[in-house]
């Protein structure tokens, strides 16, 4: 191997790992802020690929049916909820933030934007979409489970993933797609040894990382999740309700999904199916952090890029093996540094 | 404010902890409730705050709070300090304060901010060691941390559990120097404490707890002068009346 | 066998022969495949409903046996006999080695370990060239055995219809057994087995490999049936089947794992043909829907799946008469490490023990003594140590400093197991009893030091003649306890003052040296407290050393003989009861002092 297909490897891997960082920080937030090991974490990214895919192919969005759907679901579920507990105050703002916010997220992207769209309007009616299935995904799937062990939560999003995969195939269909490079402004990034594309997937990812933990370090909405990570009864204490705090985790969990899901779409052809490969990728690296620390996950996920990029060239087959693999040794390393891990389940 | 609690019961999975209680906390008062350990003293505020399953009724002001979670009890005026602290360890002593006022941030960060002055200026302690991580302090630290967190959060009702766990007597001295001045301020407090000879001098009125039940109630320094809490806390005198055979002695030989 | 039992077998067998003579071809291999998951779900429902664990890699289980079965019948001819031992086998060993590894994490590491391990074994049986790849192997031959052509669909029904009942055998077998008693304490956390001196670790891997038999057997059926292998069948998908089949027959019998799966493969079978019609394309849509019951199921019971499948499963058959000895027990033995017995010598020594969590010293320089034949109570107020002292006595923590010796033997770095090796037994303040277990067989639990046989005799019903010894040991201590009417009620059915008295007895049935109760009156009404306090005389007068820790004044007042109080980690007095009440440091260390 020379140093230009070393140096190729390496831009691959990075360009890759990039976005295996986002699923693993949003993985490890979820974890931490909900007991969730959120597997369905994968299902955001190709959601917003295959939307994007689709209106640059001329179709209709059809997440937006199952979104408005599920929209009216949530509405209904919170409305006799609040009925049965005679407590009506805030309804209003419940059923806007539940049902309205998604409603024109799911009108503007089927009335508001077609193949004829500039590109930066297509992605923001995808990511405003996918993003949306975040806060309705907790309300109708993980609110009614209430105080449920970690192992119950597990189960649960394994069934939700299976649920979500196959409500892609049928929105989707079980064609492949594959995004259009970045436009990205002539001549701004020639010369680099580094590919644009590349360039442009690791950036964008290092801002989001920045914004992530700007928000969690600086803001009280980031603190307050933080605060239910840490100590779930202090923050109910101070008034955090656990609920608000997993709807806005997985909020963000999605709009991650969805911002994963624009930057690694040149890359590679997205399936209906293909997240779950992605996600699995990520909690790779997650769980180099012990899913709860978020620099190790970090590197843990650059790690699986490039691993995953170094084993494509030199045993493609038995590339998800040597991945996968890793999983066992790194978890009963971590499971030994959790002192909670030998409760009874 | 007031706050009114009437035959509540509760339990810890099967084993009963609290058996038609009554309590009544009125505004600006502090009760204190005492007993021994077992007795359910943490239950009972556990209870009043919503944090586990009960039967009876609850009345903040007449409210009923049955279907009230715990964090919209908080938004009512009702804070709790419980026994373990529940502080936010990996985060500093600022940031565990600044979130004390979560449920009335929409007032604007210079207000949070005056009103974490307010506490400083109540625990300079804290002042001085506002970056650090709330795990690295003393317990004397951490419950005075614990204490200001709730104040962050402009109760009109403050339940503390044992604030005098595990401190040096001149921290305890302290710490009931401080409920007398949140009483000035118009807090009203209702304070467990297994010490029970200093909860009595700072209450205005006292409940004995024992075994779920309330065995004593009335007037602070009434209950103090009552020879049945020395007996609440350490048994009665050796009973009297001979045990009943109730079991057949059958003894297998192996 | 009771007469419900003969009624079962022969509606089974009418059933199979039914499907045999009359039903048609595709209904034929309708029934294989049920019988054929319901013995992998058999595994899956050991365990998880009986041991607790979740494993999302059972299928890989499944191909290992599979393959090799398939691989070693077309590459080598080997015949039918040996290609089965060497399924399970290689499905057995496979699980050793992997839960030797992954068994040691608790709670949902060990189930991401189990996928990771289903994900790697299904690339691995796709990559492996001599498997066939991902294209498959074929042309596997038919099935021989002892002489007998298992060719048709129909035969290999019968036979796969036998080795479920094979499988059944042997885990209903199994679960009632000494062993089996120890695996399903496991439910209850790896305390409890351990109390007694069960090796948790070891019965979890034991349950691991149980279930990969049963799943390496099931491949090996698989084979012979299809006469085609590929990856497709052994992956995360299948594996979740699998879960899905065992959770929605009801994990707390092993029936429901045949329910399950008959279950699941109609439903499957209905909506394949069905959803494409509906929908308007084709696709695995049958997954989604098991995906939305699941989590309809999970909403309904957030508490975990357990309570409310128990509910779900047909009531429990009336027990079968249980075999009882009569007279001195033959077969049960006192452990080896226990030390000979010598009247009214100290028992139990605490010498200087300290116990430190980083810089709290929760335990400081405790000295005391326990003499045979005494009960002695450990006071104190809230923080006092009390507790961790206890854990410090029973072996769940080492102490920092200090010995603790029993009849002169060092047990403070033992570890709970070796501390119950020695004769020391428990009770747990939060009572920990195995909820759908009898009273009885609760009981004899405590039993389980003194019995010897292993997993393999328990399956094959082979100990049938120490089970009798420890099932009448068992009554003996109830009946000595108060409570042998209630010996076949399930445990759960207890109100909390039984319950405690239930855990006395099981700890009685370990014939120990020392009983230490833990807040034995706890939650107890006046009444129950009065029968304990007489139960616990009782036993002082027949001989029994008992530790007690508890904050009940008034119980302990009256049944202890010595008092000592701790406070700050620390002892402040020791004494009989009056002279400690009226002590004023004990006084001030409950009542207070004043601010």
């Amino acid at each position: 191997m020379d140093m230009q297909i070393f140096g190729l490897l390496v831009q691959d891997g990075l360009a890759s790992g990039a976005v295996y960082v986002l699923l693993a920080l949003a993985l490890v937030m979820v974890f931490t802020v909900t007991r969730i090991v959120f597997v369905p974490q994968g299902e955001f990214v190709s959601c917003s690929v295959l939307t994007i895919a689709a209106f640059q192919q001329g179709h209709a969005p059809g997440l937006a049916v199952p979104v408005a759907a599920v929209a009216l679901l949530a509405c209904g579920m919170e409305t006799a909820e609040r009925v049965r507990q005679r407590n009506l105050a805030g309804l209003g703002a419940r059923i806007a933030l539940l049902g309205a916010l998604p409603m024109a997220a799911c009108a503007f992207a089927w009335f508001g934007v077609d193949a004829r769209s500039p590109a930066w309007m297509q992605t923001a009616a995808a990511v405003a979409l996918v993003t949306a299935m975040g806060p309705l995904i907790y309300r109708t799937v993980f609110r009614p489970m209430g105080n449920a062990t970690p192992l119950v939560l597990l189960v649960a999003a394994i069934a939700l993933h299976f649920v979500l995969v196959a409500l892609g195939l049928y929105v989707f269909g079980p064609e492949g797609s594959r995004l259009p490079g970045f436009e990205l402004p002539a001549g701004l990034l020639a010369g680099l040894p580094v590919a644009p594309q590349t360039l442009a997937v690791v950036m964008a990812s290092a801002v989001l990382v920045a914004v992530f933990f700007a928000f969690f370090g600086h803001t009280l909405s980031g603190k307050a999740l933080r605060a239910t990570a840490v100590c779930r009864d202090g923050a109910r204490l101070v008034g955090i309700s656990p609920d608000h705090s997993g709807e806005l985790a997985l909020t963000i969990a999605a709009f991650i999904g969805a911002i994963s899901g624009v930057l690694i779409g040149p890359f590679t052809t997205i399936y209906y199916d293909s997240g779950f490969l992605l996600a699995l990728k990520g909690f790779v690296g997650a769980i180099v952090g012990g899913l709860s620390g978020y620099v190790l996950a970090a590197g843990g996920s650059l790690v699986v890029g490039l691993l995953e990029a170094f084993s494509s060239y030199g045993a493609s087959a038995a590339k998800e093996i040597i991945v996968f693999a890793l999983i066992v040794p790194l978890l009963l390393w971590r499971s030994l540094a959790d002192p909670h891990s030998q409760e009874a389940s | 404010m007031t706050l009114e609690a009437r035959a509540l019961c509760a339990f810890h999975g099967r084993i009963p902890a609290l058996h038609e209680v009554d309590v009544a906390v009125p505004p600006s008062g502090i009760v204190t409730v005492v007993g021994p350990n077992g007795a359910g003293k943490s239950t009972l505020l556990a209870a009043l705050m919503g944090r586990l399953p009960m039967s009876g009724e609850v009345r903040l002001d007449g409210t009923d709070l049955r279907f009230v979670s715990p964090e919209r009890r908080v938004a009512m005026g009702l804070s709790l300090v419980p026994e373990q602290r529940d502080l936010f360890g990996t985060m500093s002593v600022a940031d565990n304060l600044e979130l004390g006022a979560f449920c009335w941030r929409r007032a604007g960060r210079r207000a949070i901010a005056a009103e974490m002055e307010r506490v400083y200026a109540l625990f300079p302690r804290l002042g001085e060691r506002h970056a650090q991580l709330a795990h690295t302090l003393s317990g004397g630290e951490r419950q005075m941390l614990a204490l200001g967190r709730a104040l962050m959060a402009r109760p009109r009702i403050l339940l503390l559990d044992e604030p005098s766990l595990g401190l040096a007597p001149l921290v305890v001295r302290d710490i009931f120097a401080t409920v007398r001045r949140l009483q000035a301020q118009g807090v009203a407090i209702l304070l467990v404490e297994q010490n029970a000879r200093a909860a009595f001098e700072v209450a205005d009125h006292a409940y004995v707890l024992e075994m779920g039940r309330v065995s004593l109630q009335g007037p602070a320094t009434d209950v103090a002068r009552d020879a049945r809490v020395a007996d609440s806390y350490l048994g009665r005198a050796a009973a009297a009346s001979a045990p009943i055979e109730l079991i057949p002695p059958v003894v297998l030989a192996a | 066998m009771t007469f419900r039992s003969w009624v079962l077998a022969a509606f089974a067998v009418a059933a199979i022969s039914g499907v045999v003579l009359f039903a048609s071809s595709y209904y034929v291999t309708l029934a294989s495949f049920v019988l054929l998951y319901a013995t992998v779900a058999l595994g899956l429902t050991l365990m998880t409903g009986f041991a607790g664990l979740i494993s999302f890699g059972q299928a890989a289980f499944v191909g290992i046996g599979a393959y090799a079965a398939g691989y070693l019948a077309v590459a080598h001819g080997v015949p039918g006999w040996a290609t089965v031992l060497a399924g399970v086998a290689l499905a057995t060993l496979a699980a050793a080695g992997i839960g030797a590894l992954t068994l040691s994490m608790g709670g949902h590491y060990l189930s991401l370990a189990t996928l990771a391990w289903g994900v790697v074994v299904y690339y691995g049986l796709g990559i492996v060239e001599p498997l066939g790849g991902f294209n498959g192997l074929s042309g596997i031959p038919a099935l021989t055995l002892f002489g007998l052509d298992f060719a048709s669909e129909r035969s290999m029904f019968c036979l796969i219809a036998l080795g479920f009942a094979l499988a059944f055998w042997l885990v209903r077998n199994l679960l009632d057994s000494r062993v089996g008693r120890a695996v399903r304490a496991l439910r209850a956390g790896a305390d409890l087995p351990e109390a007694f001196g069960a090796h948790a670790f070891r019965l979890k891997v034991a349950v691991f490999c149980t279930a990969a038999g049963l799943a390496g057997m099931a491949g090996w059926l698989y084979v012979y049936m299809q006469r085609f292998l590929n990856p497709t069948p052994f992956g995360l998908q299948m594996s979740i089947e699998y879960l899905f089949m065992a959770v929605m027959g009801g994990v707390g019998a092993l029936w429901g794992a045949l329910v399950g799966a008959g279950v699941v493969v109609v439903l499957k079978q209905v909506l394949q043909d069905v959803l494409p019609a509906l929908l308007g394309r084709s696709g695995n849509f049958e997954m989604a829907v098991f995906g939305v019951l699941m989590l309809l199921i999970l909403a309904r019971a957030n508490a975990g799946l357990w309570p409310l499948l128990a509910r779900w499963t047909r009531a429990a058959p009336a027990a079968a008469p249980r075999p009882v000895a009569s007279g001195e027990p033959a077969v049960l033995q006192m452990p080896a490490q226990r030390a000979p017995a010598t009247a009214g010598e100290v028992l139990l020594c605490v010498d200087e023990a300290e116990k430190r969590f980083g810089g709290l010293v929760a335990v400081n320089r405790v000295s005391f003594e326990v003499r045979d034949g005494e009960i002695v109570a450990l006071l104190g107020p809230n923080g006092a140590g009390k507790s961790t002292l206890f854990n410090l006595i029973t072996g769940l923590l080492p102490a920092s400093a200090g010995a603790i010796t029993l009849r002169g033997q060092r047990i403070d770095a033992l570890g709970a197991r070796r501390v119950a090796a020695r004769g020391v037994a428990r009770t747990f303040q939060h009572v920990k009893l195995v909820a759908d277990m009898s009273v009885r067989d609760n009981a004899a639990l405590g039993c389980h030091l003194l019995g010897r046989d292993g997993w393999l005799r328990a399956m094959l019903r082979l100990d049938r003649r120490e089970e009798a010894e420890i099932q009448a040991m068992a009554l003996a201590q109830l009946r000595r306890c108060g409570l042998e009417d209630l010996a076949d009620a399930p445990a759960a059915s207890l109100p909390l003052g039984k319950q405690r008295i239930l855990e006395i007895a099981r700890a009685l049935c370990a014939r120990p040296q020392l009983l230490l109760l833990d807040e034995p009156a706890a939650g107890l009404r006046h009444q129950e407290k009065r029968n304990l306090a007489v139960l616990l005389k009782q036993l002082r007068g027949e001989g029994v050393t008992v530790l007690i820790v508890d904050h009940d004044m008034e119980f302990i007042m009256d049944i202890a003989d010595r008092l000592v109080v701790m406070q700050f980690g620390q002892k402040i007095a020791e004494g009989e009861a009056q002279a400690v009440r009226d002590d004023p440091r004990v006084q001030q260390a409950y009542l207070g002092s004043a601010a």
